[in-house]
């Protein structure tokens, strides 16, 4: 039989109406005859990253052998500290839209630049808007009638020209020597978040100043939509359940957690349990 | 690091240490400025990890300001020395998760061939 230097952690246990084993226990001294301090070795053997599913704008991955005040950490970083562009200063020439001033220049700043923001430096308060701390947009549309129209329609659509702004309507204006090192241009993450309506007569004309931020200064600066981590749940049937018992505890749990083969219910995938204890 | 025992206006160090009476090296209280539980978790963590510390814990006085006092009691070694370690530990695990990241990445984009 091997020993073990550490002790087996603690698994957290939901039960009807409370959870045990909240507190990690696992410290030096806790347990005698177990030697249970950092130790870096033991950790590198450890620890796996395994990537469960990755898309375009979303990924999920499992961290095994990490402890949750690192995992929280990593979590709080994504969130609060790792920067990206916003709009942060808009130059309003013309506004004669419906939407305020400062409710429009709030849903600009909301905008996710696709730009990487290592390439720029922080702007500080008494610095100069350059090239190497800025960006430069501009967006000017002025929405007319539209005479080719048919003259049934309702649809705004048809009826006006640039009645609608969209991301896609804003052009980048390459400050200095941008051109250069930002190759490819820069745009928006997605070409079809409308930012404002407009109707014939009404007029946009702005200039907009991105600048790289953090999360905790201005939740606009959060690269992450949301970053969230959980405890895998792992699920152990004490008895074997079979036929109308076996379909009662399927439908307890979330789809796809237990299955049915050769009679029995099997846990199929733990991982797509929502803790929601129903079972019990 | 920027150690002192008293903040000169506007401008604070990282870090400060509590005036300590007994001048004992085995127990102080450490401020922490512009730091919040994602640094403070960790270091309380990895300082608790340690077995020659007797005592790790860390507090944020009041929420609306951003400073962590971290209390450090070790059985002999001096605390700042502990301190070092947890962060040198702390930095040494970031790496390797950094390592670990790309690995992750090469191991997914050869699944999907």
């Amino acid at each position: 039989a091997v020993v073990s230097t550490q002790s087996t952690g603690n698994k957290i246990h939901l039960d009807v109406h409370t959870v045990r084993n909240t507190e990690d226990t696992r410290y030096p001294g806790t347990y005698t005859g177990y030697d249970d301090s950092w130790d870096f070795a033991k950790f590198r053997n450890n620890f796996k990253i395994r990537i469960i599913r990755r898309e375009e704008r979303e990924i999920e991955f499992d961290m095994i052998g990490i402890d949750t005040p690192i995992a929280n950490a990593f979590r709080r970083i994504l969130l609060a500290e790792v920067p990206t562009m916003a709009i942060e200063e808009v130059f309003l020439q013309n506004n004669t839209s419906v939407i305020q001033d400062e409710v429009l220049c709030h849903r600009l700043g909301l905008l996710p630049i696709m730009v990487d923001p290592r390439l720029f430096d922080m702007k500080g308060k008494g610095d100069k808007a350059e090239e190497r701390n800025t960006l430069q947009f501009k967006l000017k549309m002025r929405c007319k009638r539209n005479k080719k129209a048919p003259t049934d329609t309702t649809n705004a659509d048809e009826l006006y020209c640039n009645s609608k702004l969209y991301t896609r309507n804003v052009e980048w204006e390459p400050l200095g020597s941008q051109k250069e090192w930002l190759k490819g241009g820069v745009k928006f993450s997605h070409d079809d978040i409308l930012i404002n309506v407009l109707r014939p007569g009404q007029e946009l004309d702005m200039t907009m100043h991105a600048v790289k931020g953090i999360g905790s200064d201005h939740a606009k600066f959060s690269p992450v939509a949301t970053a969230t981590y959980r405890l895998l749940p792992e699920i152990q049937l004490l008895r074997e359940f079979r036929g109308a018992a076996a379909e009662k505890l399927r439908s307890c749990f979330s789809p796809g957690v237990i299955e049915i083969e050769e009679g029995r219910a099997v846990v199929k995938d733990a991982r797509l349990d929502s803790g929601s204890r129903e079972v019990l | 690091a920027v150690v002192s025992t008293q903040s000169t206006g506007d401008h604070v160090g990282k870090l400060s240490i509590v005036e300590n009476e007994d001048q004992d090296d085995t127990c102080t209280t450490l401020v922490l400025h512009k730091e919040d539980h994602t640094l403070g978790n960790v270091l309380r963590h990895m300082l608790v990890n340690n077995p020659e510390v007797e005592f790790a814990g860390y507090s944020i006085p009041h929420p609306s300001e951003e400073k962590i006092n971290l209390r450090i009691q070790t059985y002999e070694t001096p605390c700042l020395s502990v301190m070092y370690r947890a962060l040198d530990d702390t930095m040494e695990v970031c790496d390797h998760v950094l390592d670990e990241i790309d690995r992750a990445e090469e191991e997914w984009k050869r699944a999907q061939k």
